[in-house]
């Protein structure tokens, strides 16, 4: 394979980026069509840079400061990047045929793909990059092409409004990681990974300092992958276009985070504080968006938050120094995560953009295919065997209960709270009565959607199974004493359905009401007020110094200054001009007595 | 026998009631005169240094007789531009009493 159908990968979806937004604006069909066609030419040469396991790309000098500072623009071309490929374009290829459908009558179809195309090339980027200025430069415009996807129906204030909370939340944590990226260039010289890794001898000896480098840039994927206590954007982002959670905020952009914590695994790995944190984080981010999840009546906020849940479990796993484990969790969740946002996609286009669960119901007559999926999908993410999820979520639990018992207690009980929030989910809306006209009278979405809806149910019903997943990734080994997490994961899991279906069957409205996790644990009421109060202290400082020391003490004081010194010197005159003579004859003689005598 | 000291004492009070006169007279043409006082009483002293201070060839120092010349000349130009100013003065102010120039004061 020549060096060059790597870079083709990469700028495929770039070519049509520019095509589409300077050329082709006005026309919808053309448009979507380039976009397709430069996803899927991504698509096939990442299978075939796969199965031909490339490991060798052309490389250009970006940046060259001889002696001090060298960037080049190169790919790194491993098992980890062409898995990653393979599943980001794959992924995306399916989303980009259902926004067919989706956007079908979209008026910003063609900006709508363009953007798509745009985050294609960004994604890719990440997953490529060799160095960390080229990984952090994608990483922003990944966040710029998700500001522009969540924004894309920007006459709606809620969509504005949840575009500028995502782009300014990542924002925090890109601070945090761009600092860690200066630092660690500061103590080992060199951006690219692998100079890096083979310079991480300097860190001994100074074990808070790469804790600190290690954290900041775990700060990077806090944003990016929606943890704890960042998460708050991906819910809202949820205003966006369907596909676009399924693409975005669900398979690909957030597991970034976690991929590059992978990719970067040999610094994170040199700290065991920074180890505990991250695990820490992940696992409080796993518990807590569960908890929120059981409470969300949108049908797309309650997937919001399982992925929240989900990613907090990969984060768990990395934090537990199982990468095999994180990267297999990524793998699976990306398949039946993007099947479940599609499901909820066509339940929602059917019913005229209803997202509230509690008008839904009954629908798995009337959408027999999406049901179907959908179930699929649910069950793979709840860890039902023989299901994808079952496989990778046993794995990081495996670990947790090897490595961190209360981890692992904790994870458990995620995973209980996981099979009942899905559980409910799935028996509010596919079962029961219809609760509304436009469930009653919803019809199965068109093959452009279910046919990904298919291709994705059978990815993540076989995506777990150690002869399909070996072929992509390294799989994390399971011990002999783990026997049991299995088991105890399973009883978790019918507790937990079990408990849902006892409390939803046949319901319409309600059961339980917990103000507590209705409310997301108030943390954006909680930030408002933290903003609000920040923002109005140092409005306060500002106030006080502009009133009190510029106003009264540097232009007041100047000026009343001024007009002292006046008053003191106009004493003198007198206007009498032999005063003025007398003055006069005296400034003489003492000119007189300081030259001459003196 | 009058001796160096006379003349200079004479000289003395000629410039002290000069200096009396600027300071304390009121009308301007006073205050002009009086200055032309101080001028000669300063060419008084010139003239009596100049007068006793003689040389090995039994003539007087003439270079202060010189600068009395010369004084007398600035005196004259002074005078000119003094009434000048006086006159141009009295016109704009119909006055030329010193309490009445006060524009200066605050």
């Amino acid at each position: 394979m020549n060096p060059i159908s790597p870079w083709i990968i990469l700028l495929a979806p770039f070519v049509s980026a520019t095509v589409i937004t300077l050329f082709a604006l006005r026309w919808k069909t053309l448009s979507s069509s380039i976009s397709i066609a430069a996803v899927l030419v991504s698509f096939i040469f990442s299978c075939l840079i796969f199965l031909q396991r490339t490991s060798a790309a052309t490389e250009f000098t970006w940046i060259a400061v001889p002696g001090f500072f060298h960037v080049p623009f190169g790919l790194t071309l491993d098992q980890l990047s062409r898995t990653m490929a393979v599943l980001v374009s794959g992924v995306g290829s399916l989303i980009h045929i259902y926004s067919l459908g989706y956007m079908r009558d979209d008026e910003g179809k063609s900006r709508y793909f363009a953007a798509l195309s745009l985050f294609m090339f960004a994604m890719l980027g990440i997953v490529f990059a060799n160095n960390f200025v080229m990984l952090f430069i994608f990483w922003e415009l990944v966040g710029f092409t998700s500001y522009v996807l969540i924004g894309h129906w920007f006459d709606r204030g809620a969509a504005a409004q949840a575009a500028n909370k995502a782009f300014i939340t990542t924002r925090i944590g890109d601070f945090g990681f761009m600092t860690g990226i200066l630092m660690l260039w500061m103590a080992t010289g060199s951006v690219v990974f692998a100079e890096v890794a083979q310079r991480m001898a300097i860190f001994a000896g100074h074990a808070t300092l790469v804790a600190i480098v290690a954290l900041l840039i775990f700060c990077g994927a806090v944003g990016k992958s929606a943890q704890f206590p960042l998460h708050v954007w991906l819910p809202d982002a949820m205003e966006g276009p369907t596909p676009v959670s399924a693409l975005i905020h669900a398979a690909t952009m957030v597991a970034a985070g976690v991929y590059m914590l992978v990719r970067v695994a040999f610094i994170i790995q040199a700290s065991q504080t920074a180890l505990l944190v991250i695990a820490w984080i992940g696992t409080i981010t796993a518990v807590m968006a569960a908890l929120i999840a059981t409470q969300q009546d949108d049908i797309k906020r309650v997937l919001a938050y399982s992925t929240l849940s989900q990613l907090g479990y990969m984060v768990m796993a990395v934090g537990l120094a199982s990468n095999d484990a994180a990267m297999f969790h990524l793998f699976t969740h990306a398949f039946f995560k993007a099947l479940l946002f599609l499901g909820a996609g066509s339940v929602i286009v059917m019913l005229h953009h209803e997202q509230n669960i509690w008008k839904m119901g009954g629908l798995r007559r009337r959408l027999p295919i999406t049901f179907i999926t959908f179930a699929v999908g649910a069950l793979a993410l709840i860890g039902c065997p023989p299901f994808s999820g079952f496989f990778s979520k046993d794995a990081i639990l495996a670990i947790a209960y090897e490595r961190n018992p209360p981890i692992f207690a904790v994870g458990l009980f995620t995973a209980f709270l996981t099979a009942f929030y899905v559980i409910r989910m799935l028996v509010i809306v596919f079962f029961g009565n219809p609760h509304s006209d436009s469930a009653r009278e919803s019809r199965e979405s068109p093959s452009v959607m279910t046919i990904p809806l298919i291709v994705l149910a059978v990815l993540a019903t076989l995506g777990g199974f150690a002869f399909f997943a070996r072929n992509f990734l390294a799989l994390p080994i399971e011990k002999e004493a783990s026997a049991f997490v299995p088991v105890l994961a399973l009883v978790a899991l019918i507790v937990g359905s079990g408990l849902a279906i006892a409390l939803y069957r046949n319901r319409a409205t309600e059961r339980v009401n917990v103000e507590l996790l209705r409310h997301k644990f108030y943390f954006d009421e909680f930030y408002a007020w933290l903003i609000h109060w920040t923002q109005e202290l140092l409005a306060r400082v500002a106030a006080f110094i502009d009133r009190w020391i510029i106003d009264v003490g540097a232009v007041g004081g100047t000026s009343r200054g001024t007009w002292g010194v006046g008053a003191l010197l106009r004493l003198i005159q007198v206007g009498n001009l032999q005063a003025y003579a007398f003055l006069f004859g005296l400034g003489v003689v003492a000119l007189i007595y300081f030259a001459v005598i003196r | 026998m009058i001796t160096l000291g006379d003349y200079l004492v004479v000289s003395g009070i000629l410039f002290s009631i000069g200096f009396a006169g600027v300071m304390l007279r009121r009308n301007l043409i006073i205050i002009l005169m009086s200055l032309e006082l101080m001028l000669n009483a300063a060419n008084l002293s010139l003239v009596a240094f100049s007068r006793f201070r003689v040389g090995a060839n039994g003539l007087p120092d003439y270079n202060a007789q010189v600068l009395v010349f010369f004084v007398i000349t600035v005196a004259a130009a002074e005078v000119a531009v003094g009434l000048a100013i006086l006159v141009a003065l009295f016109r704009a102010r119909q006055t030329t009493d010193l309490k009445d120039i006060s524009s200066l004061k605050f």
